[in-house]
Order: C-alpha cells, then structure tokens, then sequence
C-alpha cells in the first residue's frame, strides 16, 4: 500500500514538474514558433502551428551579419568569465579559508550591489568609457561584464570552497605548499566541478546582458543582443524577424545549456541543503 | 623585373596612402523600411566616396533615442551621424548639440524640401537636420464598407462625419469595427494621435504662460469624443493598440477606417499583405471647423552631432542620402513607389511617382495642413504639432498616455484623467521651472 502511494506521488510529482517546465520553457518555443510564421500570421493571434516558412530567417541574414555578433558573444562571455574567476577563485578562497569577522557582511555588501538599477549608473559609466576610451570596446565590456557577475561568482564559489575540508589544505601547508601551490594544486583540482558549473552560468548570465552591451556599443564590440535589438520596428510588423533574430542568437547558449545541465544544476543546488 | 617591383611598390605605396585617407563614419539609425533599402543601396555612394566606409548602428527606437541622447549629451562622439525625429532636433540645435548643415552641396536644392518639413528641422532659418523621410497622418477607409454604409467620405472630413460613419460601419457580429484608433500608451503613440486630436478641438497643451491647460473644455471634449467613439465602435483592447497592431487589423479587413501615419498607406494598399489593398480610400485628417486638423507631422531626419571628427564625410553623406539622385536611385532599383516619401516637393511632381502611389496628393495635402509652429487655435508658446518641443516631454507625455490609456481601456473616467493629466504636468512644469 505504501508503495503504491510512493508510486502515486511520484507520478504526480513527475507530472507537476513537467507542467513547471513547460510554463517555463513555453516563452522561448513560442518564440521559435513564431520565428517559422510569416509577418503577417505572427501578429494575428496566438497559434501554435506556424506555417513553417523561413523568410524571417532568410531577410535576418540579408539584413545584418550574424557572425560579428556572435563572435562578439562569444569573446565577451569567455573573456569576461574568464577575468571574473581570475579576481573571484583568490577572493572566495580567503573568505572560505581565512574568514574575518567582516567576511560575512562583505559578502553581502558585494550582493547588495546587484540590486541597484543599472540605469542609476549609466552616465558615471559611459562617462568613464569615453574618457578611458573604452566605448565600443571588448576590452572595456568584458570588464564591465566580470564587474557585473563577480559578486555571484564569488558567492558561488565561496559556498564550493566551504564544502572542501580545511584539513587537505593544512596537510598541504605541512607538506612545504606555498600559497600558490596551495591555491593551484590542491583547492582548484579539488573544486574543478565547482568552478566547471560556476562558469557556465557566468558564461549564460554574460551572454544574456543587454542593458550594457547595447549601451556601451556601436560596431566593433556590438554582440547578439544588439542584434536583437535592431528588428524591432515602430513602423511595420516585425515580430516574426524579431523572433528568428532571437532564436539565432539563443540557440547557442540553450544548445551549451543543454549539454551541460547536469553540472550547471549542480552548481546552482550546491549548498542549498544542508 | 625591375618594373614589376616598382608597380608592386606604387601599388602598396598607394594602397597605404588609401588606406590613410579613409574614413569610416558610423549612423545610427531606426529599423523601418525605408531606413534598411538605404543600407543596401548605399554602394552608390561609397562608389562616389571610395574614401569612406560607412558603419551602420540599427536600433529599436526607444533604445536609439536613449543611446543617442546619451551619447550626444556627454559628447561621446560614437555616431556621426544619427537618425532623429522632428521633436529632438528643435531642442538638439537649440543646445548646440547639431551642427548646421551648411556643407550639403550646389546641387542639393533644400528649396525642394517641403516648408512644413523644413520649418519643423530649422532653427533661426538654419537647417540642423535633412528629412529621409516625413509623414503626416490621414484617414484610411475602406471603400466597400462606406457604399455598404450608404455614406460617402468627403475629402476633408469633419469629426461627426467619423462618428457617423464608425457608427454605420461598425458590424462586430463579422468582426469589423468602425474605426481604429491609437489607444497605447506613450508619447509617440496615443498621445501623438490624441494632441493631434485635440488641437482640432481647440485645445492645448499649455496656455502662452506654460501653465497646464487639461482643466480646460477643450481637453474634456477631445477626450470624451475619443473614449466615447473607441467604446462604441473600436476593437476589443484597444487601449494596447499602436501602429502595429491597428496595420495588422486594417490590412485583416477589421477596421472601417484608420486614422494613422500617412507612411500606413503603402502598407494597406500592399497586395501581398493587405487583403483589403484595392478597396482603401484616403482623406485628410478630421477637423472641427476651427481651422486646425488632426493631423500630425514627423519626418525621422539625419542630422551631424556637434561632437563628430567627420563633419565633412558626414555632411557628404547626408547630402547623399536625402537628395533628389536618391529617390531617382530607389525608383531606378525598386520602382517609384519605393522612393521615400514626404520630404521634397519634386517628388510630389513627378507623374510617375503619382501614378505608382496613389495616396500621393492625399499625403502631400495632409503635410501641408501642418503648421508646426502655429499648431493650435489658440495661441501657444511651443513648436510642435503632435507634442511639445520642450526636454520635459518625453517622461510627462507617456505619463499623460498611460492616463488616457486607462481612461479608454475603463480603469477610470475621463474626468478622472484629465485631473490627475492637470496635476502631473503642473508638477513637471513647476519642477522645470516653466512656472511658480
């Protein structure tokens, strides 16, 4: 009986997370939907069968290269995660393993900064780029970007270290490591799945900004989300070319979410129970 | 040998001074049709010009007026040349954000760029931007449905005449309604159709002292007018409707008539979009009598911030880009009714391009029945038809919009609005210094 009960649960356990992920999921399979419909039957009203033309696709390509862009994305995501762990892994390690009695509040200080509307520092900002020459730059939007999510990646990686016993690390200290060793040989193969899944999600959420990424670009450094951004049309239907737009320029980072769920839900869970 | 290696190095010499001379100048710039043709025709000019590149920044109109607004006011210098609508430039050139466009070249002809247009683009006779293309609003009706009704429309209807055929028109058992109106919020969009609106009903925005006038009758009957017309006999949400979603309506068959941009007209006349294309009919704007219609008038421009290194290339460039050669350049490519419309008289001119769009004179009279700076009956101290040139506009227009947007869609009553319209734009007077 109790068995079957467990069975029952489970069922509609299964069910309630698939109807989850379907409400979830549904924004971005209506958009590729309407990416395949014409102008004309993507404004008329909800209908899930498109009739499957890709003259939205053709006209995005006709009208911008999607290449630049892309390969923008990629540089500014990779470079940007890859700075942000430079300055986080030696950060999150301290806390981790040196706590002070500030640590705490340091941390939420540095989370506390992502709650301030972006806009409120627009001008210091764009400001700061014209006069460092940085507009329109990779360089200086790939710092941006790892100023932006280094207080997550921080977090994430502070909640990994702390699962890492302190006791590898002293026998590492007894055994003659230097801190450096310490830091390359022991903490980060020990936290490789850590850092693995910390990455990806800094790659998503960098990939993903469109508040600076249009603001401080034009040309050279403009990625996806300035693509996006230029098939939207206050006068004549563009919904359908938006949607294409934004199915070219999200499929590569779903594609890379999809391979790597297992560890990107790992890292995201990490922590939680304890 | 000896001869190979002095034309290599005379070509790498060249090739060096080529590459020192050029200069790339970068446009931003609005999706809208006529804007993306230029970009693929635009080998004419770099053909004419090999000494520079153009860099094209195309953005959603929202985000482009806020990038370049940014960037023009900090002199960021990251455009040379950007697309911008008849309300910034007033203020821009005012500001010395834009340089006079004194470069445009013996063969420009700027006596061709219709007056109305180009009084809304100058400043102190100057011209700070050249229109690409300009657009007034008028009245798109179907044709069918006005027999049906056993009506005809006039060629410069009155208010009451819309309401009567709206009325007759209206038949929401097969889906069509009367009339199609702007109901969406924001500046550029019910409240570029409703100020329009209200200036035929002898109304303003403020009185020659700046103070707010939506206390006043006028304000009360344009927007009871309007709420009362839309209940009766406009589409279900229509207070979410803006260009868009009344094209698509019209151009479905569920709209009698449309009062909206002139640059509507190709669309719906368009067969291969527009299942009602052979049937439209147009006419100007309607009035009151009082001597004003309720028409706008826009024209997205291209204009050279203060703060460019490439003046001349730019200047070049959009000399180019609004000269009389570029609309013969689009006809010679793409046919007549291609070329861009509202900005130079010639083009009203020419037969052919009277013969391949129809609506031609209907759009040329409507512009010309737009005074941009005597836009209402009773006098006001702001340029502007459809707004009100002044930088407070922008965040005080979309909050009056969202107000009437709820007055229509029945969240409150129009006197309701109106008041909390009158408080709101006494607060951003006051707080611009406008008045005490």
């Amino acid at each position: 009986m109790a068995r079957a009960v467990t069975t029952q649960h489970k069922t509609i356990a299964t069910a309630a997370a698939w109807i989850v992920a379907l409400l979830i999921f549904f924004p971005i399979l209506y958009t590729i939907i309407t990416s395949f419909k014409s102008e004309q039957e993507a404004i008329q009203g909800f209908a899930l069968i498109p009739s499957g033309t890709i003259e939205s696709y053709s006209e995005v390509q006709a009208q911008s290269g999607y290449f630049k862009f892309f390969l923008n994305s990629v540089l500014l995501s990779v470079g940007s995660t890859i700075l942000a762990l430079l300055v986080a892994i030696p950060a999150a390690w301290s806390m981790a393993f040196s706590p002070t009695k500030r640590t705490k509040d340091i941390l939420m200080w540095m989370l506390s900064t992502k709650m301030m509307p972006a806009v409120a520092v627009l001008f210091p900002i764009y400001l700061i780029f014209r006069d460092s020459g940085l507009l329109d730059s990779r360089a200086g939007l790939m710092v941006m970007l790892m100023l932006i999510n280094l207080p997550i990646v921080v977090w994430m990686l502070y909640t990994y270290f702390r699962e890492i016993p302190g006791e590898i690390l002293e026998a590492a200290r007894m055994d003659g490591a230097s801190l450096w060793n310490e830091i390359v040989y022991v903490l980060t193969p020990m936290a490789v799945p850590g850092i693995a899944s910390t990455m990806l999600l800094n790659i998503i959420l960098a990939w993903n900004e469109a508040f600076w990424t249009i603001r401080l670009t034009t040309t050279e450094a403009a990625p996806l989300t300035a693509f996006i951004s230029s098939f939207s049309s206050p006068q004549g239907l563009f919904w359908a070319k938006l949607s294409a737009a934004s199915t070219l320029a999200i499929a590569p980072i779903l594609i890379m979410g999809w391979f790597s769920q297992k560890q990107l839900v790992r890292g995201l869970t990490f922590g939680a129970v304890k | 040998m000896k001869l190979r290696t002095l034309t290599l190095g005379l070509l790498s010499a060249s090739a060096l001074a080529f590459a020192a001379h050029a200069e790339s100048i970068t446009i931003a710039t609005v999706n809208n049709a006529d804007m993306i043709r230029m970009q693929t025709l635009t080998d004419d000019f770099t053909k004419a010009n090999p000494d520079i590149t153009l860099n094209w920044v195309t953005l959603e109109e929202n985000v482009l007026r806020e990038r370049v607004t940014t960037d023009i006011a900090t002199k960021g210098g990251q455009y040379d040349v950007m697309t911008i609508g008849t309300y910034e430039v007033p203020i821009w050139a005012k500001q010395s954000w834009l340089l006079p466009l004194d470069k445009l070249g013996d063969d420009y002809d700027a006596k061709d760029i219709l007056p109305a247009i180009a009084g809304g683009l100058s400043v102190d006779g100057k011209l700070y931007a050249a229109p690409f293309y300009g657009e007034s609003s008028f009245v798109m009706y179907r044709k069918d449905l006005m027999e049906k009704a056993g009506l005809t429309m006039p060629d410069a209807p009155t208010w009451d005449f819309i309401k009567q055929a709206a009325d007759k028109m209206t038949d929401r058992a097969n889906g069509v309604n009367g009339v199609c109106l702007r109901g969406k919020a924001g500046w550029g969009e019910n409240m570029a159709f409703l100020t329009a609106m209200s200036n035929s009903f002898g109304a303003r925005w403020f009185d020659e002292n700046w103070k707010p006038q939506f206390d006043q009758p006028e304000w009360k009957n344009t927007l009871q007018f309007y709420v009362d017309l839309m209940k009766a006999n406009g589409p279900e949400g229509a207070s979410s409707n803006g260009f868009n979603e009344n094209l698509a309506l019209f151009q479905q068959g569920k709209c009698g008539m449309w009062i909206d941009a002139t640059v509507a007209a190709s669309m719906v006349s368009d067969p291969k979009s527009s299942k009602v294309a052979d049937k439209v009919g147009y006419a100007l704007a309607p009035d009151n009598g009082l001597g004003k219609r309720g028409n706008w008038l826009w024209a997205w421009s291209l204009a050279i911030p203060a703060g460019t290194q490439k003046a001349d290339a730019a200047q070049k460039f959009v000399s180019w880009a609004t000269s009389k050669h570029y609309s013969e350049l689009v006809a010679s490519k793409l046919g007549w009714a291609s070329a861009p419309p509202g900005t130079r008289s010639s083009l009203y001119a020419n037969a052919e391009y009277q013969k391949a769009a129809p609506f031609a004179k209907m759009t040329l009279d409507s512009i010309n029945a737009a005074d941009p700076t005597h836009p209402t009956v009773k006098p006001v101290p702001y340029v502007g038809v459809q707004f009100v040139a002044i930088p407070e506009f922008q965040g005080l227009g979309t909050t009056v919009g969202q107000l009437f947007s709820a007055a229509l869609a029945g969240q409150s009553s129009v006197d309701d609005a109106l008041k909390q319209a009158q408080d709101a734009a006494t607060a951003a007077m006051t707080e611009g210094g406008y008045i005490k």
